[in-house]
Protein backbone atom coordinates (compact mmCIF):
# COMPACT_ATOMS: atom_id res chain seq x y z
CA UNK A 1 0.00 0.00 0.00
CA UNK A 2 2.97 2.50 0.87
CA UNK A 3 3.28 1.83 -3.32
CA UNK A 4 0.85 4.87 -3.75
CA UNK A 5 3.11 7.40 -1.75
CA UNK A 6 6.41 5.86 -3.60
CA UNK A 7 4.63 5.85 -7.10
CA UNK A 8 3.61 9.74 -6.85
CA UNK A 9 6.89 10.56 -5.19
CA UNK A 10 8.34 9.05 -8.18
CA UNK A 11 6.34 10.75 -10.65
CA UNK A 12 6.81 14.22 -9.24
CA UNK A 13 10.66 13.29 -9.73
CA UNK A 14 10.64 12.08 -13.21
CA UNK A 15 8.56 15.03 -14.02
CA UNK A 16 10.61 17.65 -12.69
CA UNK A 17 13.75 16.47 -14.20
CA UNK A 18 11.49 15.94 -18.02
CA UNK A 19 10.39 19.63 -17.52
CA UNK A 20 14.01 20.48 -16.84
CA UNK A 21 15.34 19.24 -20.11
CA UNK A 22 12.39 20.52 -21.71
CA UNK A 23 11.69 17.43 -23.18
CA UNK A 24 7.85 16.37 -25.19
CA UNK A 25 7.41 12.66 -23.48
CA UNK A 26 8.62 10.70 -21.38
CA UNK A 27 8.95 7.22 -22.77
CA UNK A 28 10.50 4.90 -20.39
CA UNK A 29 11.59 5.27 -16.12
CA UNK A 30 14.27 2.92 -15.20
CA UNK A 31 13.91 2.47 -11.48
CA UNK A 32 16.25 0.61 -9.04
CA UNK A 33 14.62 -0.87 -5.79
CA UNK A 34 15.70 -2.96 -3.05
CA UNK A 35 13.63 -6.11 -2.13
CA UNK A 36 14.11 -4.94 1.43
CA UNK A 37 12.02 -2.44 1.11
CA UNK A 38 9.10 -4.77 0.27
CA UNK A 39 7.94 -2.21 -2.33
CA UNK A 40 6.19 -4.28 -5.36
CA UNK A 41 7.10 -3.65 -9.11
CA UNK A 42 3.11 -4.78 -9.83
CA UNK A 43 1.32 -2.66 -7.75
CA UNK A 44 3.84 0.50 -8.20
CA UNK A 45 2.60 -0.07 -12.46
CA UNK A 46 -1.26 0.01 -11.10
CA UNK A 47 -0.93 3.25 -9.52
CA UNK A 48 1.42 4.91 -12.18
CA UNK A 49 -1.19 4.03 -14.60
CA UNK A 50 -3.63 6.85 -13.19
CA UNK A 51 -1.17 8.97 -11.30
CA UNK A 52 0.72 9.60 -14.69
CA UNK A 53 -2.32 10.28 -16.52
CA UNK A 54 -2.40 13.59 -18.75
CA UNK A 55 1.22 14.19 -17.52
CA UNK A 56 4.68 14.16 -19.62
CA UNK A 57 4.82 10.58 -18.23
CA UNK A 58 1.60 8.91 -19.34
CA UNK A 59 1.92 5.56 -20.74
CA UNK A 60 6.03 5.68 -20.53
CA UNK A 61 7.46 2.34 -19.73
CA UNK A 62 8.58 1.15 -16.21
CA UNK A 63 11.54 -0.89 -16.07
CA UNK A 64 12.44 -2.59 -12.26
CA UNK A 65 15.97 -3.77 -11.54
CA UNK A 66 14.93 -5.41 -8.58
CA UNK A 67 18.11 -5.69 -5.90
CA UNK A 68 18.38 -8.85 -3.54
CA UNK A 69 20.02 -7.98 0.07
CA UNK A 70 23.48 -8.42 -0.29
CA UNK A 71 25.27 -8.57 3.51
CA UNK A 72 29.36 -8.02 4.13
CA UNK A 73 30.38 -10.35 7.17
CA UNK A 74 32.14 -7.92 10.16
CA UNK A 75 34.26 -10.74 11.41
CA UNK A 76 35.78 -12.63 7.68
CA UNK A 77 34.49 -8.87 5.46
CA UNK A 78 33.40 -11.55 2.60
CA UNK A 79 30.38 -10.79 0.63
CA UNK A 80 27.30 -13.06 0.70
CA UNK A 81 23.20 -13.06 -0.68
CA UNK A 82 21.47 -12.75 2.48
CA UNK A 83 18.98 -16.03 2.89
CA UNK A 84 15.38 -15.42 4.10
CA UNK A 85 15.81 -17.42 7.08
CA UNK A 86 19.47 -17.36 8.05
CA UNK A 87 21.75 -14.60 8.52
CA UNK A 88 24.63 -16.34 9.39
CA UNK A 89 27.87 -16.16 7.22
CA UNK A 90 28.30 -19.01 4.95
CA UNK A 91 32.20 -18.65 5.11
CA UNK A 92 32.53 -18.16 8.65
CA UNK A 93 29.64 -18.75 10.57
CA UNK A 94 29.76 -15.29 11.72
CA UNK A 95 26.40 -13.42 12.70
CA UNK A 96 27.16 -9.68 12.69
CA UNK A 97 26.65 -8.56 9.46
CA UNK A 98 26.67 -4.67 7.83
CA UNK A 99 23.90 -4.72 4.60
CA UNK A 100 25.56 -3.20 1.60
CA UNK A 101 22.72 -3.75 -0.54
CA UNK A 102 18.90 -4.68 -1.13
CA UNK A 103 17.56 -1.39 0.42
CA UNK A 104 17.60 1.00 -2.64
CA UNK A 105 14.91 3.06 -3.87
CA UNK A 106 15.47 5.61 -6.32
CA UNK A 107 15.12 6.49 -10.10
CA UNK A 108 18.49 5.67 -12.09
CA UNK A 109 17.19 7.45 -15.13
CA UNK A 110 14.20 8.19 -17.80
CA UNK A 111 14.35 7.46 -21.35
CA UNK A 112 12.95 11.06 -23.28
CA UNK A 113 12.22 12.05 -26.77
CA UNK B 1 18.18 9.95 -25.06
CA UNK B 2 18.75 8.82 -21.95
CA UNK B 3 19.13 11.26 -19.12
CA UNK B 4 20.72 10.05 -15.63
CA UNK B 5 18.65 11.06 -12.51
CA UNK B 6 20.04 8.83 -9.45
CA UNK B 7 17.81 10.45 -7.51
CA UNK B 8 15.96 8.74 -4.11
CA UNK B 9 12.59 8.22 -4.01
CA UNK B 10 11.59 9.17 -0.93
CA UNK B 11 13.98 12.33 -1.00
CA UNK B 12 10.84 14.46 -0.89
CA UNK B 13 9.88 13.11 2.57
CA UNK B 14 13.47 12.99 3.90
CA UNK B 15 13.66 16.53 3.51
CA UNK B 16 10.21 17.87 5.15
CA UNK B 17 11.42 15.34 7.61
CA UNK B 18 14.40 17.24 8.28
CA UNK B 19 12.35 20.34 8.58
CA UNK B 20 10.39 19.12 11.19
CA UNK B 21 13.31 17.89 12.95
CA UNK B 22 14.95 21.39 12.81
CA UNK B 23 11.68 22.54 14.51
CA UNK B 24 11.59 20.65 17.08
CA UNK B 25 15.20 21.14 17.96
CA UNK B 26 14.85 24.77 18.34
CA UNK B 27 11.43 23.97 20.40
CA UNK B 28 14.03 21.71 22.57
CA UNK B 29 11.37 18.53 21.40
CA UNK B 30 12.91 15.26 21.70
CA UNK B 31 10.58 13.16 19.43
CA UNK B 32 10.54 9.10 19.61
CA UNK B 33 8.40 7.38 16.65
CA UNK B 34 6.40 4.34 17.73
CA UNK B 35 6.43 1.57 15.25
CA UNK B 36 4.81 -1.63 15.71
CA UNK B 37 2.30 -4.21 14.04
CA UNK B 38 -1.24 -4.20 15.47
CA UNK B 39 -1.75 -4.93 18.69
CA UNK B 40 2.11 -5.14 19.77
CA UNK B 41 1.74 -2.48 23.04
CA UNK B 42 2.14 0.76 21.42
CA UNK B 43 -0.49 2.60 22.99
CA UNK B 44 -0.39 0.42 26.24
CA UNK B 45 3.33 1.82 26.44
CA UNK B 46 2.32 5.07 25.75
CA UNK B 47 0.19 5.47 28.75
CA UNK B 48 2.90 3.59 30.92
CA UNK B 49 5.09 6.09 30.10
CA UNK B 50 3.15 8.79 30.92
CA UNK B 51 1.66 7.21 34.07
CA UNK B 52 5.58 6.46 35.28
CA UNK B 53 7.05 10.42 33.91
CA UNK B 54 4.31 12.19 35.26
CA UNK B 55 5.20 15.52 37.11
CA UNK B 56 8.92 14.55 35.55
CA UNK B 57 8.83 15.07 32.10
CA UNK B 58 6.57 17.23 29.63
CA UNK B 59 4.93 14.72 26.89
CA UNK B 60 2.71 15.33 23.88
CA UNK B 61 1.52 12.63 22.16
CA UNK B 62 0.85 12.12 18.14
CA UNK B 63 -1.89 9.58 17.36
CA UNK B 64 -1.68 8.06 14.08
CA UNK B 65 -4.39 5.70 12.73
CA UNK B 66 -5.73 4.44 9.64
CA UNK B 67 -9.59 5.78 11.10
CA UNK B 68 -11.03 6.16 14.26
CA UNK B 69 -9.88 8.42 17.79
CA UNK B 70 -10.33 5.68 20.34
CA UNK B 71 -6.60 6.10 21.00
CA UNK B 72 -6.42 9.92 21.18
CA UNK B 73 -9.29 9.61 23.41
CA UNK B 74 -7.94 6.51 25.74
CA UNK B 75 -4.79 8.69 26.25
CA UNK B 76 -6.42 12.50 26.40
CA UNK B 77 -7.56 11.23 29.86
CA UNK B 78 -4.38 10.96 31.38
CA UNK B 79 -4.10 15.30 30.81
CA UNK B 80 -1.53 15.12 28.03
CA UNK B 81 -1.82 17.26 25.09
CA UNK B 82 -2.72 14.75 22.45
CA UNK B 83 -3.35 15.32 18.36
CA UNK B 84 -4.95 12.01 16.06
CA UNK B 85 -3.69 11.89 12.50
CA UNK B 86 -6.18 9.67 10.96
CA UNK B 87 -4.62 8.68 7.65
CA UNK B 88 -7.70 7.22 5.73
CA UNK B 89 -6.71 4.18 4.62
CA UNK B 90 -2.69 5.66 4.20
CA UNK B 91 -1.07 2.45 5.95
CA UNK B 92 2.01 4.87 7.50
CA UNK B 93 2.96 8.52 8.46
CA UNK B 94 4.90 10.49 6.59
CA UNK B 95 6.63 13.44 7.46
CA UNK B 96 3.94 15.89 5.81
CA UNK B 97 1.52 14.38 8.11
CA UNK B 98 3.32 14.93 10.89
CA UNK B 99 3.92 18.34 9.75
CA UNK B 100 0.72 19.83 9.50
CA UNK B 101 0.06 17.57 13.31
CA UNK B 102 3.17 19.72 14.50
CA UNK B 103 1.57 23.02 13.94
CA UNK B 104 -1.42 21.78 16.56
CA UNK B 105 0.93 20.20 19.20
CA UNK B 106 1.51 22.96 21.76
CA UNK B 107 5.45 21.98 21.15
CA UNK B 108 6.42 24.86 24.13
CA UNK B 109 4.71 23.40 26.47
CA UNK B 110 6.03 19.63 26.08
CA UNK B 111 9.49 17.91 25.97
CA UNK B 112 8.99 14.65 25.27
CA UNK B 113 6.74 13.73 21.70
CA UNK B 114 5.74 10.54 21.45
CA UNK B 115 4.39 9.96 18.02
CA UNK B 116 2.38 6.39 17.63
CA UNK B 117 2.52 5.26 14.24
CA UNK B 118 -0.02 2.94 11.96
CA UNK B 119 0.42 -0.90 13.10
CA UNK B 120 2.60 -2.11 10.43
CA UNK B 121 5.65 -3.12 9.70
CA UNK B 122 6.42 -2.86 6.13
CA UNK B 123 5.62 0.96 5.09
CA UNK B 124 6.56 2.86 8.12
CA UNK B 125 10.36 2.01 7.90
CA UNK B 126 10.53 3.97 4.80
CA UNK B 127 9.02 7.17 5.96
CA UNK B 128 11.34 9.28 8.27
CA UNK B 129 9.26 11.89 10.44
CA UNK B 130 11.86 13.98 11.61
CA UNK B 131 12.42 11.91 14.87
CA UNK B 132 15.38 11.44 17.05
CA UNK B 133 14.95 7.45 17.51
CA UNK B 134 12.91 4.89 16.24
CA UNK B 135 11.38 2.80 18.83
CA UNK B 136 10.12 -1.00 17.52
CA UNK B 137 7.66 -2.63 19.69
CA UNK B 138 7.68 -6.24 19.21
CA UNK B 139 5.43 -8.68 21.29
CA UNK B 140 5.53 -12.26 22.40
CA UNK B 141 2.41 -13.95 20.57
CA UNK B 142 3.47 -12.56 16.81
CA UNK B 143 6.68 -15.06 17.01
CA UNK B 144 10.30 -15.08 17.12
CA UNK B 145 10.59 -14.93 13.16
CA UNK B 146 9.58 -11.26 12.57
CA UNK B 147 13.40 -10.05 12.46
CA UNK B 148 13.51 -12.29 9.09
CA UNK B 149 10.02 -11.11 7.87
CA UNK B 150 10.22 -7.67 8.33
CA UNK B 151 14.51 -7.02 8.29
CA UNK B 152 13.84 -3.34 7.28
CA UNK B 153 11.91 -2.33 10.08
CA UNK B 154 14.63 -4.29 12.37
CA UNK B 155 17.01 -2.53 10.39
CA UNK B 156 16.45 0.64 11.18
CA UNK B 157 15.27 0.62 14.52
CA UNK B 158 17.07 2.28 17.49
CA UNK B 159 15.59 0.01 20.26
CA UNK B 160 13.27 -3.05 20.03
CA UNK B 161 10.81 -3.54 22.90
CA UNK B 162 9.82 -7.10 23.70
CA UNK B 163 6.17 -6.59 24.80
CA UNK B 164 4.10 -9.01 26.82
CA UNK B 165 6.93 -10.77 28.24
CA UNK B 166 4.67 -11.95 30.92
CA UNK B 167 3.35 -14.20 28.10
CA UNK B 168 6.59 -16.34 27.83
CA UNK B 169 5.68 -19.43 30.12
CA UNK B 170 3.15 -19.68 27.74
CA UNK B 171 4.24 -19.67 23.99
CA UNK B 172 7.20 -20.49 22.02
CA UNK B 173 9.68 -17.70 21.72
CA UNK B 174 13.01 -17.76 22.05
CA UNK B 175 14.40 -14.27 23.03
CA UNK B 176 17.99 -15.30 22.88
CA UNK B 177 17.66 -16.40 19.26
CA UNK B 178 15.30 -13.55 18.77
CA UNK B 179 17.74 -10.77 19.52
CA UNK B 180 20.86 -11.97 18.27
CA UNK B 181 19.43 -11.83 14.56
CA UNK B 182 18.23 -8.49 15.43
CA UNK B 183 21.91 -7.79 16.71
CA UNK B 184 23.61 -9.38 13.59
CA UNK B 185 21.47 -6.69 11.06
CA UNK B 186 22.01 -4.17 13.33
CA UNK B 187 24.87 -3.49 15.66
CA UNK B 188 23.54 0.08 17.64
CA UNK B 189 20.43 -1.68 18.55
CA UNK B 190 19.20 -1.83 22.34
CA UNK B 191 16.41 -4.44 23.02
CA UNK B 192 14.43 -4.49 25.79
CA UNK B 193 11.99 -7.34 27.40
CA UNK B 194 9.23 -5.18 28.96
CA UNK B 195 5.11 -5.91 30.15
CA UNK B 196 2.84 -3.33 29.85
CA UNK B 197 0.87 -5.68 32.03
CA UNK B 198 3.14 -6.52 35.20
CA UNK B 199 5.53 -3.23 34.64
CA UNK B 200 8.68 -5.46 33.86
CA UNK B 201 11.37 -3.71 32.61
CA UNK B 202 9.56 -0.18 32.34
CA UNK B 203 12.16 1.21 34.36
CA UNK B 204 14.89 0.01 31.80
CA UNK B 205 12.96 1.57 29.31
CA UNK B 206 12.60 4.97 30.40
CA UNK B 207 15.84 5.00 31.68
CA UNK B 208 17.05 4.41 28.00
CA UNK B 209 14.51 6.83 26.95
CA UNK B 210 15.89 9.85 29.47
CA UNK B 211 19.61 8.79 28.55
CA UNK B 212 18.82 9.42 24.60
CA UNK B 213 16.78 12.90 25.24
CA UNK B 214 19.61 13.96 27.94
CA UNK B 215 22.12 13.39 25.10
CA UNK B 216 20.46 15.19 22.59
Amino acid sequence: MHEFAITQSMCDIVLEQAKKARVKKVGKINLVIGEMTGVVGDCVQFYFDFISRGTLAEGAALSFVMVPPKARCRDCDKLFDLKEFDWTCPYCGGNSLQIVAGKELFVESIEVE
Amino acid sequence: MEIKVLKDILSANEQIAERNRQLLDSKSVFAVNLMSSPGAGKTSLILETIKMLKGKTRIGVIEGDVSSSLDAETIGKEGVPVIQINTGGGCHLDANMLSSALSNVPLQDIELLLIENVGNLICPAGFALGEHKKVLISSIPEGDDKPFKYPLMFHKADAVLINKIDLLPYLKFDTQSFSQAIRGINEKVEIFQISCATGQGIQEWLSWLLTQMSRR
